[in-house]
């Protein structure tokens, strides 16, 4: 991450925006989410075999406000639509969407009256995993995916052009 | 003494039609006696269906109307000319109301159904009788429409408030008709 240590009495150089996104990428708190099987298989990633706290989703929080990532593991049925998006704004900035399975991307076998389409017209989604359900190494790749992807992010300066009105 | 002698001497004249299938014994009974039937099937001696493990709706007008399709096909391949099929009748009911009971201390099971036409889709609630028919009657009237006359909150149980179509129905389509939830009739916050 570009940090250059200095011999002496230990000074660290390196920029603002990688130490917070070093911050951020090593601590991705999950919002589980779990509304149909893939819940289980979430909960399967979140538990001691497969053990998603070594990449940081150290506690899965229960409350939208002090979580980062919301894991949408399951079918939205339309008449969740509300309630999903109420979370997703209930959830402090910065905020991540993985929308985990054929369910929560597309809507997956159920075409019918009481299931929305997947959830990406709703709520701003930065992973899909597909799979039906996907499995426990599917939700490690897409965690790694949006670490990846944090790391990449510009934290100050979109807090620059927010500031100024863009 | 069979179920089936039983189920007919507890009944008598109110049956309209007792069928056993496979072991599995259904009766058909009148829309407006419905509590009375039920009430007496709990309570009579050597029957006590006590238990009420679902009450199910179902919509038969494509079932008819395939039926009639079928016979039709038939009667035109073995006489090769076109003629509506008579013994058929006129089409039944379109709802069925199908009370699924079981009792407890003799381990038999009961269908009991009731038939309800569209243009009057009001039955007895039997809330009185047992008190969970409250959700099943309440996913009834959701999906199908049916009302229950006594319940004490028949208000839509699976889709939301305001929806305005009832979904099981045979003429409603599978992948809707682009009904969306909107924010404010979500008040759960």
């Amino acid at each position: 991450m570009g940090l250059q240590a200095y011999t002496g009495p230990g000074w660290l150089l390196t920029k603002a925006e990688q130490l917070i996104n070093w911050g951020r990428s090593r601590s991705p708190w999950p919002l589980p989410y779990g509304t149909a099987c893939c819940g289980i298989e979430m909960m399967c990633a979140l538990a001691a075999s497969y053990d998603m706290a070594r990449f940081g989703a150290e506690r899965p929080s229960f409350s939208p406000r002090q979580a980062d990532v919301l894991i949408e593991a399951g079918t939205i049925t339309k008449k969740m639509v509300p309630v999903l998006r109420r979370i997703y704004d209930q959830m402090a900035e910065p905020k991540w969407v993985i929308a985990m399975g054929a369910c929560a991307c597309t809507g997956g076998v159920f075409r019918t009256y009481s299931t929305h389409q997947g959830i990406g017209d709703v709520i701003p989604v930065d992973i899909y995993i597909p799979g039906c359900p996907p499995r426990p190494e599917g939700l490690l790749y897409a965690l790694l995916k949006l670490i990846d992807k944090i790391q990449k992010d510009h934290p100050l300066r979109r807090q620059v052009v927010e500031a100024l009105g863009g | 003494m069979g179920l089936k002698e039983r189920v007919q001497d507890c009944l008598g004249s109110d049956i309209i039609e007792l069928v056993e299938y496979r072991g599995d014994l259904s009766v058909e009974v009148p829309r407006t006696k419905i509590v009375e039937i039920l009430t007496k099937l709990k309570e009579a001696e050597g029957l006590k269906f006590d238990f009420l493990s679902d009450i199910v709706g179902v919509d038969n007008s494509v079932l008819w109307e395939k039926k009639k399709a079928a016979k039709k096909k038939k009667a035109k391949g073995d006489e090769e000319q076109e003629q509506e099929p008579e013994d058929l009748g006129p089409p039944p009911p379109r709802f069925e109301i199908v009370y699924l009971l079981l009792s407890l201390s003799s381990n038999e099971r009961l269908r009991v159904k009731i038939r309800v036409p569209e243009e009057d889709p009001v039955v007895d609630s039997i809330t009185k009788i047992w008190k969970g028919a409250n959700w099943p009657e309440r996913e009834i009237y959701d999906l199908f429409g049916i009302k229950f006359r006594g319940h004490p909150n028949l208000k839509r149980l699976l889709m939301w408030e305001g929806f305005p179509a009832h979904p099981l129905r045979k003429d409603y389509p599978l992948e809707g008709q682009g009904e969306e939830r909107t924010f404010d009739e979500c008040k759960y916050f």
